[in-house]
């Protein structure tokens, strides 16, 4: 008896009856979606998180590992809205797998639900790394997640028909803490509005709508471009005008920029998780929105 | 009118859907309240963007089209989900006709050149050239201009074409394939011509290689570059460990092949390759690959035993192994501030057939058989010591191993020279999409042949944004 074919039907014996009673694997690209993904599917998904929080979530490779998870996964949690078109198209189309291309009822984007702030009015490479259809970086407002929340639940249903209830229920449990925690940031993050902030990167626009925060400069001359001096000089002329309450930049980004204008224009420099897992507080989804309001306290203190 | 329906719709949807919790608490009233003010909020933004689809569709039939398309690389093909929102919806910068179009990029790529030694003399001892080598042009000159188109053609297919323009003014196909989508086991077919998957800098076009030319190796073994007329099947193993296993045929035309005017496959190809992340910060690829094809009468012109200019002719089968490894540390996985690169292939190269010599002034040719073993190979370092800015050295060495002319050795005699060449290179990158680069190498190719070869080179990419290669 040759021993290679035994080996290869003993595999695709393994193959199926691991297919059978599996959980869901989901590929998400970014801390924010695998966070959720888990509190929406709990022991009925396998997540794997494409991205690290200290990571910045543009620049990402097409690592071997995120090939080889994504050839496995039923179910691809993207951003969407270009955020990760350097990286995943290509993840994708190497993987092979036929379940998760864009189209199928495997390939989600978070953006498709969301309606997008910050359009550029001019669409010209001259403006630095512009995103066509608008700022993709929604996880800065927790209601974006809410109706994230509902879209990806109906997905991970149609998906997984026989655990649908189990979905369901969890939907439903994860809906209800997550508005009366909406409530309460909103109620605790009342003294933040107005408050004039700048920002190392234009990363936070849904930050800034949700909780009425009021963006004066950006340290970056152009989206993605590093900070010059000659630009923080022209920023650190703006804050004589037009005086901000501290400087802001996400856990995945060097501070030097944003510390050299808190020393200079005598404004705190506080730090954002931006993402779930980006600071020890933001260990979960609830505790990235609670670690950032109370950076943000203080830091308007 | 049309507002109000759908807001009694969406109430009564709000109710039916909430939690089945009448007999509630006051605590848990308002929540239900939360999320019921919630589901209004959303739906109000569900209708109003609605109203706004309503309107653009109106004003433009096609728009909507325009708007889930996206005229991008891969756009999904049914739109996304129920979409409520569709928030790019009548806002996309293109619409009509040109939402089909194809996502289209540009490389400008050029370069200053000063080189010591006259490229035309430039050849690496022991080794039968073809195809693209040596250190190209002197002074000012416009490197490989390449324009490429890709899209989507159906659900079907995919497709890409890359043109390449030469300095000459000449056009060339770089790589023009289709690929069939939802292959069977999830294997990804490719056909047309494209380059080979061996090797691990073979795939990669030469703007984003990390110097200015191609390794010694790559020279001496493939002619720069290994390009293939034919059919590839690539598969990644459903397994955690990435496991990807290759094979192509192709009409095995291009060098160490020739064109040999028969039926069947000329050339075939088999790759496999791992690789993985350790911890958080390191990553790695290795790959292992060989190359058969054959050649009949592939010419050069080589010194002989004498010095004098000797034309050749291989004709035989040519079997080539390739051994590759990538190590790439980010701190974080981030490789914006700061990262580092080590790359490193090996080539081992068997050639066994005839070789037909015309000695200088000689009225006739002779032909006899002809065995060699060569190898070589080159490892490199690129350190990002800071945003923007690359460091990096390349060393490269070639082995010229063992070669039998047979009774040709009258003419000929086997070098024992080892080409080799140092490299170090120093560039920057204002943005993702430019660079410019200082590169300067000292290639020993041949005996008492040393070039100091200086190069400034900018490389500028237009159009779509194209994808970060492991």
């Amino acid at each position: 008896m040759p021993s290679i074919p035994r080996f290869i039907l003993a595999l695709a014996l393994a193959a199926a009856c691991g297919a059978a009673h599996a959980a869901l694997g989901v590929f998400a690209t970014v801390p924010e979606w695998a966070a959720l993904s888990q509190e929406l599917g709990g022991d009925k998904v396998r997540v794997y998180c494409a991205t690290s929080p200290l990571q910045d979530p543009h620049h990402v490779q097409a690592r071997p590992s995120l090939i080889a998870r994504a050839r496995t996964a039923d179910l691809v949690v993207a951003t969407g809205a270009e955020l990760e078109v350097g990286w995943l198209p290509l993840v994708l189309q190497q993987a092979g797998n036929d379940k998760v291309q864009p189209g199928s009822p495997g390939y989600f984007e978070a953006t498709s639900v969301v309606a997008l702030l910050g359009k550029p009015t001019r669409l010209d490479r001259a403006e630095g790394d512009v995103h066509p259809q608008g700022d993709p970086h929604i996880q800065g407002d927790p209601r974006n997640v809410a109706r994230v929340a509902a879209a990806l639940s109906q997905r991970l249903q149609q998906l997984d028909p026989a655990d649908a209830a189990y979905f369901q229920s969890r939907y439903r449990d994860f809906s209800s803490r997550w508005n009366a925690a909406i409530a309460k940031w909103e109620q605790e993050a009342a003294p933040l509005k107005g408050v004039p902030i700048v920002v190392q990167h234009k990363g936070f626009t849904y930050l800034e709508a949700w909780l009425g925060l009021k963006e004066v400069a950006a340290l970056e001359p152009k989206p993605g471009m590093e900070p010059t001096t000659s630009h923080l000089a022209e920023v650190l002329a703006t804050l004589q005008r037009q005086p901000a309450k501290m400087v802001v930049h996400a856990a995945y980004q060097s501070d030097q920029a944003s510390e050299w204008l808190g020393e200079r224009a005598k404004i705190r420099v506080v730090m954002l998780p931006f993402t779930v897992g980006g600071t020890d507080g933001a260990k979960d989804l609830f505790g990235f929105y609670q670690d950032t309001i109370e950076r943000l306290l203080k830091g308007a203190a | 009118m049309h507002r109000r329906m759908l807001a009694a719709l969406a109430w009564a949807l709000a109710l039916t859907c909430g939690p089945n919790a009448w007999a509630a608490s006051d605590a848990e009233l308002d929540q239900i309240r939360a999320q019921i003010q919630d589901l209004k909020r959303s739906y109000e933004a569900r209708i109003k963007a609605l109203e706004e689809r309503l309107d653009a569709a109106e004003a433009e039939a096609a728009a909507a089209k325009a708007a889930a398309e996206k005229a991008q690389a891969a756009p999904p093909p049914v739109a996304q989900a129920p979409a409520p929102s569709a928030p790019a919806a009548g806002a996309s910068p293109t619409r009509g006709l040109a939402a089909f179009n194809p996502a289209i990029s540009a490389i400008l790529n050029g370069q200053y050149a000063n080189l010591s030694q006259d490229p035309n003399r430039w050849r690496m001892a022991g080794f039968l050239q073809g195809g693209d080598v040596g250190p190209g042009k002197r002074g000012f000159s416009l490197g490989e201009s390449e324009l490429a188109f890709s899209a989507n053609v159906d659900p079907l297919f995919s497709g890409s074409l890359i043109f390449s323009i030469t300095p000459e003014d000449t056009v060339s196909v770089e790589e023009a394939y289709g690929i069939l989508k939802g292959a069977p086991f999830d294997a990804v077919p490719k056909f047309g011509r494209f380059f080979s998957g061996l090797g691990y800098l073979n795939e990669q076009h030469n703007h984003v290689w990390d110097f200015t030319d191609a390794p010694l190796a790559y020279q001496a073994f493939l002619g720069g570059q290994y390009q293939q007329n034919g059919v590839q099947l690539t598969w990644v193993a459903p397994t955690d460990q990435y496991l990807m296993l290759g094979g192509e045929v192709g009409n095995g035309d291009a060098f160490p092949g020739t064109d040999r005017n028969k039926n069947g496959a000329g050339s075939g190809v088999v790759f496999a390759r791992t690789g993985g992340d350790v911890g958080d910060s390191h990553s790695w690829l290795a790959g292992v690959s060989y190359l058969q094809t054959g050649a009949g009468s592939r010419e050069d012109t080589i010194p002989d035993a004498s010095g004098n200019p000797a034309l050749v002719g291989f004709s035989g089968r040519s079997r080539l192994w390739n051994a590759s490894f990538v190590w790439k540390w980010a701190p974080h996985g981030d490789p914006h501030y700061t990262n580092f690169k080590l790359q490193g292939e090996y080539f081992w190269r068997r050639e066994d057939g005839d070789l037909e010599v015309f000695p200088a002034g000689a009225v006739s040719s002779t032909t006899a058989p002809y065995t060699s073993r060569q190898a070589g190979g080159y490892i490199q370092g690129i350190y990002q010591f800071m945003p923007l800015w690359r460091f990096g050295l390349r060393y490269d060495r070639l082995d010229p191993g063992t070669v039998d002319y047979g009774a040709n050795a009258v003419f000929l005699t086997p070098s024992s020279f080892h080409p080799e060449r140092s490299t170090a290179m120093l560039d920057w990158s204002p943005s993702e999409f430019s660079r410019v680069r200082l590169q300067f190498g000292q290639a020993k190719v041949s005996p008492g042949f040393t070039d100091n070869e200086w190069y400034l080179q900018y490389i500028l990419s237009l159009g779509a944004h194209g994808a970060h290669i492991f």
